[in-house]
């Protein structure tokens, strides 16, 4: 059910995108709401890390993996469990690069005899890793359409990243590993009946998204092309704030607005939704925070100067009356 | 302990990245309109309508190429100029004669890589150009 709702929100937003084909809407699909759609990323970003940074943060967490440092004969686990900063952009960088935490997935099987057999399962992390670095060069080739002169990088990567020279245009070999990587990372949650109870509408709505993206997206290259000159002119119109004129922007397929309300949607969405993991990944305290309990002193952020009572000024005050009472006191 | 001048510096980092395609235009001193194309100045129409040759050129060459090499078909029938041959060479650069100021300038503009300037190779690696630009 949830699978269906999200596919049909998709095709929903695919179709009305294509709306942008017309006189007149082709200014709102094609350039106001771009730009909303970017001032509501940018601005959903900004607030939600001002929101992190307002967490104080009272302990550094220790219970990484991991030997901490301690005696000089027991060897610390300098990347797991680091005591310097050098160590917490390592533990960061290797995470942000290479998502190392997802190596510790497992699988678990009962075998036969009733024996509970637990295995590394690397699929998730192999497809997780292919998905993410195609999309960045994805992301990065498309700097083609907004910038001009376009930088030596984008074209060497685009010549690197179409060294099969198949078709022409070439296809891109990161487009074939992004539409793979997304299909199995739906397939993953739709075919594993664990995965589908654990998983949300909005589990589903992101990877249809990003699949709705990387399909309309192959489509313009390579099946139902529109004029990249033009797309040019949009795209680069945008980025420089001169925008493009209306000639110019009714040339363009509906196929392409479609596409560009997709992204405008993902855009939108971000910030609100379980992908600001972009950001948040360098804010996980099990990650960026080196674990120096012992050698720095961390006071907590939260601690007030409280007005206390000590027994001897409770004593000064009624020393009369426990006295009188028989109770001994400190003091005479 | 609180973190908030590492985060905030980092958000400035992120922001400068993400936002990077606004300011290099503004660095590259807000590239305009793209570059005139050099038209043919003796002949009116393009083998198909511009429109559809701007965006299908690649295919159409690719359906040349392959009805020339793998059926041996040689000539096509255009919409608009009749049966031309199924030449690089000889139709499209017979009349767009300059490659420089037509194919490439809007190439550059793309970037397209197949022809664009590490390129050049895919096609004209084997197909020639006219001589005497
Ligand atoms: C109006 C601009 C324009 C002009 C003029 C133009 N092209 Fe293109 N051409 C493009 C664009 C844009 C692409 C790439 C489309 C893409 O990247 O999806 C392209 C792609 C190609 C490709 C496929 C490239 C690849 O990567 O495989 C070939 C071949 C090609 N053009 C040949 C030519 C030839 C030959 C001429 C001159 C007779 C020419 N083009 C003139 C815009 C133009
Ligand atoms: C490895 C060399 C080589 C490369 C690179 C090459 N071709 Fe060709 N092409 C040929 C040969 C050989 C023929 C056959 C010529 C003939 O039979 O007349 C041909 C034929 C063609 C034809 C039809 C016949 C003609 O004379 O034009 C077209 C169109 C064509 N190629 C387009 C392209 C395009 C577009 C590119 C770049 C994307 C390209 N070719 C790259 C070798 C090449
Ligand atoms: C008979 C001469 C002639 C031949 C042959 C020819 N063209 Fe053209 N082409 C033109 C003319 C003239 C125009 C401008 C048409 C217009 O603006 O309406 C044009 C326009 C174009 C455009 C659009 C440029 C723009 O931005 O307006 C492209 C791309 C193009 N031609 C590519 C090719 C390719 C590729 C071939 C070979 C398959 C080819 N042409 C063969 C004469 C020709």
């Amino acid at each position: 059910m949830n699978v269906l709702i999200s596919l049909a929100a998709v095709v929903v937003l695919f179709l009305v995108g294509l709306l942008g084909g017309l006189p007149v809407l082709d200014i709102v699909f094609g350039i106001l709401l771009p730009y909303a759609a970017l001032a509501v990323f940018l601005g959903g970003l900004v607030y939600r890390v001002l929101g992190y940074a307002r967490v104080p943060v009272p302990f550094r967490i220790t219970t990484t993996c991991g030997q901490e440092k301690s005696l000089p004969w027991i060897r610390q686990a300098k990347l797991d469990n680091p005591s310097s900063i050098w160590g917490v952009i390592g533990r960061m960088a290797l995470e942000v690069l290479c998502f190392r935490s997802l190596l510790r997935n497992t699988r678990t099987r009962l075998l036969e005899g009733g024996r509970l057999a637990y295995a590394t399962s690397l699929t998730l992390w192999l497809a997780a890793m292919a998905f993410h670095w195609s999309m960045l060069v994805i992301l990065i080739r498309h700097l083609r359409l907004f910038t001009q002169p376009v930088p030596g990088a984008v074209q060497w990567l685009q010549d690197v990243d179409g060294f099969l020279e198949v078709g022409v245009p070439v296809i891109y070999l990161s487009t074939l590993v992004f539409l793979v990587a997304l299909a199995y990372l739906f397939l993953r949650r739709a075919v594993n009946p664990q995965l589908r109870y654990i998983s949300l509408l909005d589990d589903y709505l992101l990877l249809f998204l990003l699949l709705g993206i990387g399909l309309s997206g192959f489509s313009l290259r390579h099946l139902i092309k529109t004029d990249i000159v033009a797309v040019k002119e949009l795209t680069l119109g945008l980025a420089t704030f001169r925008g493009v004129s209306l000639a110019t922007l009714g040339t363009i397929s509906p196929l392409f607005f479609g596409h560009l309300f997709l992204v405008c949607a993902l855009l939108a969405y971000f910030p609100f939704s379980k992908l600001v993991h972009m950001i948040g990944i360098f804010l996980s305290p099990t990650r960026n925070l080196a674990n120096n309990n012992r050698m720095v002193r961390h006071v907590n952020p939260w601690d007030y100067p409280v007005k206390v009572h000590t027994y001897e000024e409770y004593e000064d005050e009624l020393r009369e009356k426990m006295k009188a009472a028989g109770i001994p006191v400190e003091k005479e | 302990m609180n973190d908030r001048p590492t985060i905030i510096g980092g958000l400035v980092i992120a922001l400068v990245a993400l936002t990077f395609p606004i300011w290099y235009s503004v660095g590259a001193g807000r590239p305009g309109p793209p570059p005139e194309l050099e038209l043919p100045a003796d002949e009116s129409q393009c083998v198909e309508d511009a429109a559809s040759m701007r965006a299908n050129h690649m295919d159409l060459l690719d359906r040349w190429r392959d009805a020339v090499v793998r059926e041996g078909r040689r000539t096509y029938r255009s919409t608009n100029l009749g049966e031309v041959e199924m030449s690089l060479t000889k139709t499209c650069l017979g009349c767009h004669r300059n490659r420089e100021t037509f194919c490439l300038r809007c190439h550059e503009y793309a970037n397209v890589g197949g022809e664009g300037p590490a390129g050049g190779v895919r096609c004209w690696a084997c197909h020639l150009e006219p001589e005497g630009n």
